[in-house]
C-alpha cells in the first residue's frame, strides 16, 4: 500500500520544513484510511485500535481503543457527542505536538475524523495553545482543505456522516492540558479539573460524552486502519503497539526529536540519534519524558523506552522527551526551575498542591543560595509524600514530585554539599 | 471600544459553541489583539453585555489566564524568552541578563520608547532548538548572544 511505512508520523514529511498540503497528503495514500474507516462499523474500529495497543501519548498511556469504549453508542447515546485534539502542549522539555501540528496537520485532522466516526461525535475541537501560531495557521489552511474535498461537514463522502472540525484557541496555563481542565477552559470556565467520575466519555463538554485525545495519538490512528493493527503493533519493539517521536534535549551534540520503534532503549536514543554527550561535556543523568518524571542515571539506560518498561524502571514514559543534565549542571538549581515552574502553574484549587508547591520551590531555592538548613531535606521528602498520587485533586502535584523525589535520593551529596558549605560548590568551583 | 472588525470576528466565534459564554476566550483574545496586545476594562465589560455574562466574570477570566495583559500596555515587539529546564540547561538565564543589560530594562518591563517588552514564558515547545525566544508571534532558536544582538538591530 502506497503510503505504509515504518515512520508512519513523519515519513513523508517535507525537509524544507513546510506542511504538507492536501493533494501531497493524498498522494501519499492520506485519507485512504478515513475511505476505509468510513466502511468499517463503529465498533470494528475501536477494537481495531484497541487491539494495535495504541496507548495514549499525552503521557498516561491509556489504551486509546478502550478509552473509546467507555462511550455510550447508538440511538439511546446522549448527544451531541464530542472529540477534542489535545494540543495544550506545555511539559517542559516537550516539543513533539508542535512538530506534528505545523508539518502533518492532515494527518491529525484524518486521525481526528476517524476517531470521531468510531464515537459519533458531530463535534470535534483542536484545543491549540495560544502561542502556536504557525500551527494555528497551517491548521486553519488544512481543514479548509478539508472541508473542500468533502472530508468534513456534512454528509463526509456520501456516508450519511456529519462533522464539524473547529480550533479553540487556549489562553495559557499548564493546567488547560489536564483533560478536565481543558473541558472547562473550552467551555469558558476557570481551568480546574473536574472530579472523576463521571468520566469525560459519558459526561465530559457542556455535560456530553466526549473524548480528549492527544494529537501524536491520533495522528497513528489513520495507519493503524490502513495497515490494521497487527501490523502496527509489529512497528513496535516492545509490547506497546507502534512508533514514539522521541525527543532529547541538553548539551547532547545533536538535540532533536525522531520516531522511532516503541521500545527502542534510552540509550540508543542518546548515543546514537542525538550523537551522544556535547564536547566538553559528561552524562549525569536524564529525565525520560518531560519534566513531570524520575531520574533515570547511567546504569539505567538500557531501559526500553515504552510505557511498562520505563514504569518498571522506576519512572514514566511520560511524553518521550527527555532531558539530559550533564556534570557542569548543579541538579539544586535544575531541580529549582521545575519546580518553580510547576509552583506557578498549580491553579490553587486543592490546598496541600497550592501551598505546598511554592514551599517546595522556596526552599530549593534557598539551598540554591546557600540559606539551606540540615532540616531542610526531610521537609522537601516530607512534601513528596503528601503531594503524592491520591494526596491532591489532579496529577499536577503528584508529577512535580516525580523528579523532586528520584532528585532527593540521587543527589543526596548535592544537596548536603549545598547547605554545609553555605552554596553551590560547583559554582565555586567554577569561580 | 470593540472595533467593527473585532465584533465580526466574534460573531463568527459565537458560531463554534453551544452557547455564548463559551466564546469568551475568543472574546478576550479577539479584544487584545484589536487593542495592540491588551484588554481595557471597557472591553471587558463589553464583552460580557454581549456574551450575558457578569462582569466579574469577564474579569475573572482574563485574569486567571495567562496570555491576557489586563491594563498592560506592551511594546511594539514583545520579547519573550523560555526561562524553562531546557533552555536553561543551555543558558537562557545568561541571555535574559543580557537583554536586561542591552535594553535597559529589567524582565516585566518596556523600553520608554514603546519598542520593547522583555518578559519570560514557559516552555515553547521548541526545547530541541534551545535556547529560544518568541518575538510577538515568531519563533527565535539556538540563541547566542551575537545573535540576539544582530536581531535586535534589525527591529525597528
Ligand atoms: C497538569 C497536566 C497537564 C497535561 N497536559 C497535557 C497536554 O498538554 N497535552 C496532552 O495531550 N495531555 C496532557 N495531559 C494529559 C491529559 O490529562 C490526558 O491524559 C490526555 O490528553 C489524554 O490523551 P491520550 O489518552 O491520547 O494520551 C496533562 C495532564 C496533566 C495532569
Ligand atoms: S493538584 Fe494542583 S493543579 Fe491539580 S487541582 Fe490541585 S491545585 Fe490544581
Ligand atoms: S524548555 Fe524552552 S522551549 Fe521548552
Amino acid at each position: 500500500m502506497e503510503g505504509l511505512t515504518e515512520k508512519p508520523l513523519t515519513g513523508h514529511l517535507k525537509p524544507d520544513g513546510e506542511a504538507l498540503d492536501i493533494s501531497e497528503y493524498e498522494g501519499y495514500g492520506g485519507y485512504e484510511g478515513l475511505r476505509k474507516a468510513l466502511r468499517m462499523g463503529h465498533s470494528e474500529i475501536q477494537k481495531e485500535v484497541k487491539e494495535a495497543n495504541l496507548r495514549g501519548r499525552g503521557g498516561a498511556g491509556f489504551n486509546t481503543g478502550l478509552k473509546w469504549s467507555f462511550v455510550p453508542m447508538g440511538k439511546d447515546a446522549p448527544r451531541p457527542k464530542y472529540l477534542v485534539a489535545n494540543a495544550d502542549e506545555m511539559e517542559p522539555g516537550t516539543f513533539k505536538d508542535r512538530f506534528l501540528l505545523e508539518r502533518n496537520p492532515h494527518l491529525i485532522i484524518e486521525g481526528m475524523i476517524i476517531a470521531s466516526f468510531a464515537i459519533e461525535a458531530e463535534t470535534a475541537f483542536v484545543f491549540l495553545r495560544w502561542e502556536y501560531t504557525l500551527a494555528a495557521k497551517r491548521m486553519r489552511r488544512a481543514i479548509a482543505e478539508a472541508y473542500e474535498r468533502g472530508y468534513l461537514g456534512r454528509n463526509m463522502l456520501g456516508s450519511g456522516f456529519n462533522l464539524d472540525l473547529r480550533v479553540h484557541v487556549s489562553a495559557g496555563r499548564y493546567i488547560c492540558g489536564e483533560e478536565t481542565a481543558l473541558l472547562n477552559a473550552l467551555e469558558g470556565r476557570r481551568a480546574v479539573p473536574r472530579s472523576k467520575p463521571p468520566f469525560p466519555q459519558t459526561s465530559g463538554l457542556w455535560g456530553r460524552p466526549t473524548v480528549v485525545n492527544n494529537v501524536e495519538t491520533l495522528s497513528n490512528v489513520p495507519h493503524i486502519i490502513t495497515g490494521g493493527a497487527e501490523w502496527y503493533r509489529k512497528l513496535s519493539r516492545s509490547g506497546d503497539g507502534g512508533t514514539k517521536l522521541f525527543g532529547v534535549s541538553g548539551r547532547v551534540k545533536r538535540p532533536g526529536l525522531w520516531e522511532l520503534p516503541m521500545g527502542t532503549t534510552a540509550r540508543e536514543i542518546l548515543e546514537e540519534h542525538a550523537g551522544g554527550m556535547a564536547d566538553g561535556f559528561s552524562f549525569r543523568c536524564l529525565i525520560p519524558g518531560g519534566a513531570s518524571t524520575e531520574f533515570i542515571c547511567e546504569e539505567g539506560l538500557d531501559v526500553k523506552m515504552d510505557f511498562d518498561s520505563v514504569q518498571k524502571a522506576g519512572s514514566r514514559l511520560g511524553t518521550g522527551t527527555m532531558i539530559v543534565l550533564d556534570h557542569t549542571v548543579c541538579p539544586i538549581a535544575a531541580l529549582h526551575n521545575l519546580e518553580r515552574f510547576f509552583a506557578e502553574e498549580s491553579c490553587g484549587w486543592c490546598t496541600p498542591c497550592r501551598e505546598g508547591l511554592p514551599w517546595v520551590a522556596r526552599l530549593l531555592g534557598a539551598i540554591e543560595d546557600g540559606e539551606g538548613e540540615p532540616g531542610d531535606i526531610e521537609t522537601l521528602r516530607e512534601h513528596t509524600r503528601s503531594l503524592w498520587v491520591g494526596k491532591t485533586y489532579c496529577a499536577l502535584a503528584p508529577g512535580a514530585m516525580e523528579p523532586l523525589k528520584s532528585g532527593l535520593a540521587i543527589f543526596r551529596e548535592d544537596f548536603e554539599r549545598h547547605i554545609r558549605e553555605k552554596g553551590c560548590p560547583s559554582k565555586r568551583e567554577r569561580g | 471600544m470593540l472595533s467593527e472588525e473585532s465584533k465580526k470576528e466574534l460573531e463568527a466565534a459565537l458560531g463554534k459553541y453551544p452557547n455564548k459564554r463559551s466564546a469568551v476566550m475568543d472574546a478576550l483574545r479577539i479584544a487584545q489583539k484589536g487593542n495592540g496586545g491588551h484588554l481595557t476594562k471597557e472591553d471587558m465589560d463589553e464583552i460580557a453585555s454581549m456574551l450575558e455574562m457578569r462582569q466579574v466574570e469577564v474579569n475573572a477570566a482574563a485574569a486567571f489566564y495567562t496570555m491576557y495583559n489586563i491594563e498592560k500596555p506592551v511594546g511594539k515587539y514583545h520579547i519573550q524568552v523560555c526561562r524553562n529546564i531546557s533552555c536553561s540547561l543551555l543558558g537562557a538565564e545568561h541571555l535574559i541578563k543580557h537583554m536586561e543589560r542591552t535594553l535597559g530594562i529589567s524582565t516585566g518591563g518596556t523600553t520608554p520608547d514603546k519598542r520593547f517588552t522583555l518578559s519570560t514564558v514557559e516552555c515553547l515547545g521548541s526545547c530541541g532548538t534551545a535556547p529560544m525566544m518568541q518575538i510577538n508571534d515568531d519563533y527565535y532558536e539556538n540563541l547566542t548572544e551575537t545573535r540576539i544582538d544582530e536581531l535586535l538591530k534589525t527591529l525597528k
